[in-house]
C-alpha cells in the first residue's frame, strides 16, 4: 500500500512511486536532514558558510563530515552567527562560487538584513530552511513563522512535504536559482523534527547524474575575474534604485516558468513529477483544504475517509509560495464551493494568516469565489491529528451548504475554545 | 548621460565598466554653487587640495575653473580661500 507521501506526490497519482526515470536510483532510509545533506554532497558546492541552529544543525553537521572526509571539494566557512553566514555566502557567491547554507527560525531572523542583500544582488544562493517557531516563548519545534516572515525578502520559496521532496527540491533549487532569467536565491523548506528528524525512505539518484543535472555554475561578472573587473552591491539612489527593484520583480515573475521547466527535466531523470502545487481528489471536490508541507500527508488520510462517506473532499498542497502563483492556485480552487486554508503560522495582523490572505486575494481576481476560511494550527510544534483536519472539513462543508463562512479566522487545536 | 530603463540594467546593479563614476553627475545633488572670482584669486592651490570631489580645475599650477558636473556644493573651497575669491550662491539663482 502506498504511503500518504507517495499518494500526494505531485498531482497525486495513487500508484506507488515507481522510479521510471533515466537516472540510476537507490532507495535509502535517512532523516530529512540526512537527505538534504546527501543532496548537498551530490551538488558539491564550492562554498558552504553556516552556523548551527536546531533543527537545521544536523544538515551542516553531516555535510561537514563529507567535507572533512574529502567527499566534497567544498570550502567550509565556520562563522560566528547567521548574519555572518549569509554575508560570507554573499561574498563568495559574488566572487563566482556556487554557494549553499542552511538555517532555521532565529537563525533566519538573524540573517534578515542580508537576505535582502542576497536577493537584491541577484546571487543564486541555495538554502535549505528547516521550519521552526520563533521566540518568544522559546520553542524549537515546527511551525512556519520563520519562512513566512521572510516571504517578501526576494527569495524563491519551495515547501517540501517529506524527505523525498526536500532532497528533490534542493537539487532543483540549484538550477532554478542559477537560471539566467532568474538569478535569485532559493529557500527550500522542510518541517522541523517532523521531516527533519524522522527517518523515512527516499530515492536518491546517482552522484554522476546529479552533477550533470546541476552542471557548471556560470556566475555573472564574478569578482574574481580580474580581467574583467566589476563592482557588486554599489550605492544606488532615487534615480536607479527603483529600476533595479523593478528588474528584480521581473526575475521573480520569470522564475515561475523556470521552476516548471526544471521540474520537467528532473522528471525525466527520476520519474517524479513536480509542479507549482500538488492536489489530491481536487478535480471534482466541493470542499477543499489547502495546507503546506508535512501536514499534507495527514490530510490525505482524512480525504480518503470523507470520500468513503461520499463527501467530495479535496486537498491542495502548494509547493511554491514565492513567486506566488496566484493565477494557477485560483484556477485550481475556483470550482470548489468552500475552501479552508490551514496556516502553520500567524500574521499577528489581527486578521488571517499569510497563506489565507494571499490565496483569498488570488481568488478575488478569479471568476469563481469559493467561501474561504482560515485555520491557524500547529504553532510551536502542536500536533495536528486526523480528527482536527476532519473538523476543518466538516466546518468547510457547513460553509459550503450555507454559502458563507461561519467564522473566517479560526485557531485549531488550541485550548480555551479559540 | 541618459538614464537607462529597468530592462537595460545588469542583474543586481553589477558595474561591469571600471571607473565609470566619472560619468555619474554628482553635480546634480548641489544646492549651493561656488562662484569663482578670477581677479581675486592668487592661485595658492589650497582649494584643489581641500576639494573632496576633485572638482577644482587646475592647469599649469593655475586654477582654471570649477567642474560643475561633479561639484556637490559643500563650500569647503569658499571656506578655505584666503582671498575670499570663491563665494557660495543658491543654486536656484541659476535654474
Amino acid at each position: 500500500m502506498p504511503t500518504f507521501a507517495q499518494k500526494t506526490q505531485s498531482k497525486c497519482t495513487t500508484k506507488a512511486n515507481i522510479n521510471k526515470g533515466s537516472a540510476v536510483s537507490k532507495t535509502v532510509a535517512k532523516t530529512g536532514t540526512g537527505a538534504v545533506a546527501e543532496a548537498m554532497r551530490q551538488i558539491n558546492p564550492d562554498v558552504v558558510a553556516a552556523y548551527p541552529i536546531t533543527p537545521q544543525t544536523a544538515i551542516v553537521e553531516e555535510f561537514s563530515s563529507f567535507a572533512a572526509n574529502g567527499k566534497v571539494k567544498t570550502e567550509m566557512i565556520t562563522v560566528e552567527s547567521e548574519h555572518s553566514a549569509m554575508s560570507a555566502c554573499i561574498g563568495a557567491s559574488a566572487a563566482g562560487a556556487r554557494v549553499m547554507t542552511a538555517t532555521s527560525s532565529a537563525g533566519l531572523a538573524l540573517m534578515w538584513e542580508v537576505l535582502y542583500v542576497a536577493a537584491g544582488c541577484r546571487l543564486p544562493i541555495v538554502m535549505p530552511m528547516v521550519n521552526r517557531a520563533l521566540s518568544a516563548p522559546l520553542n524549537i519545534h515546527c511551525d512556519h513563522s520563520d519562512s513566512m516572515g521572510a516571504r517578501d525578502a526576494g527569495w524563491i520559496q519551495l515547501y517540501s512535504e517529506n524527505s523525498q521532496e526536500a532532497y528533490d527540491n534542493v537539487i532543483q533549487a540549484v538550477r532554478i536559482a542559477e537560471h539566467s532569467d532568474v538569478r535569485l536565491p532559493v529557500m527550500v523548506m522542510l518541517d522541523g523534527f517532523i521531516t527533519s528528524h524522522a527517518i523515512e525512505r527516499f530515492d536518491m539518484i546517482d552522484d554522476k547524474t546529479t552533477q550533470a543535472f546541476v552542471s557548471e555554475f556560470k556566475p555573472f561578472s564574478p569578482l574574481l575575474d580580474t580581467d574583467k573587473p566589476s563592482t557588486h552591491g554599489p550605492f544606488d539612489l532615487f534615480d536607479y534604485y527603483f529600476e533595479h527593484r523593478r528588474s528584480q520583480a521581473e526575475a521573480m515573475k520569470k522564475s515561475k516558468q523556470v521552476i516548471l521547466d526544471v521540474a520537467k527535466e528532473y522528471e525525466k531523470l527520476t520519474g517524479r513529477k513536480y509542479d507549482l502545487y500538488k492536489s489530491y481528489q481536487l478535480e471534482d471536490a466541493e470542499v477543499a483544504v489547502v495546507v503546506l508541507s508535512s501536514t499534507a500527508g495527514t490530510a490525505v488520510s482524512v480525504v480518503d475517509k470523507l470520500r468513503d462517506e461520499g463527501i467530495k473532499a479535496g486537498l491542495m498542497v502548494p509547493r511554491v509560495i514565492r513567486p506566488f502563483p496566484a493565477e494557477e492556485y485560483a484556477k485550481a480552487l475556483t470550482h470548489v464551493k468552500a475552501v479552508s486554508v490551514m496556516d502553520r503560522s500567524d500574521s499577528f495582523n489581527a486578521e488571517g494568516a499569510p497563506l489565507y490572505t494571499e490565496l483569498t486575494a488570488a481568488m478575488y481576481q478569479s471568476g469563481g469565489r469559493p467561501v474561504m476560511s482560515n485555520y491557524i494550527f500547529g504553532l510551536g510544534g502542536r500536533d495536528v491529528h486526523p480528527s482536527d483536519i476532519e473538523k476543518v472539513y466538516r466546518d468547510t462543508l457547513d460553509n459550503a451548504h450555507n454559502g458563507k463562512v461561519k467564522k473566517a479566522v479560526n485557531y485549531l487545536g488550541v485550548r480555551g475554545d479559540e | 548621460m541618459s538614464k537607462l530603463k529597468w530592462q537595460e540594467l545588469t542583474p543586481g546593479g553589477v558595474i561591469t565598466e571600471p571607473g565609470n563614476s566619472k560619468s555619474y553627475r554628482t553635480g546634480d545633488w548641489r544646492s549651493r554653487r561656488p562662484i569663482w572670482n578670477k581677479d581675486a584669486c592668487s592661485h595658492c592651490m589650497l582649494c584643489p587640495i581641500h576639494c573632496p570631489d576633485s572638482s577644482i580645475k587646475v592647469k599649469d599650477k593655475k586654477m582654471t575653473g570649477i567642474d560643475y558636473d561633479h561639484c556637490k556644493g559643500c563650500g569647503i573651497c569658499a571656506n578655505i580661500c584666503p582671498k575670499n575669491a570663491i563665494e557660495m550662491h543658491n543654486e536656484s539663482e541659476y535654474k
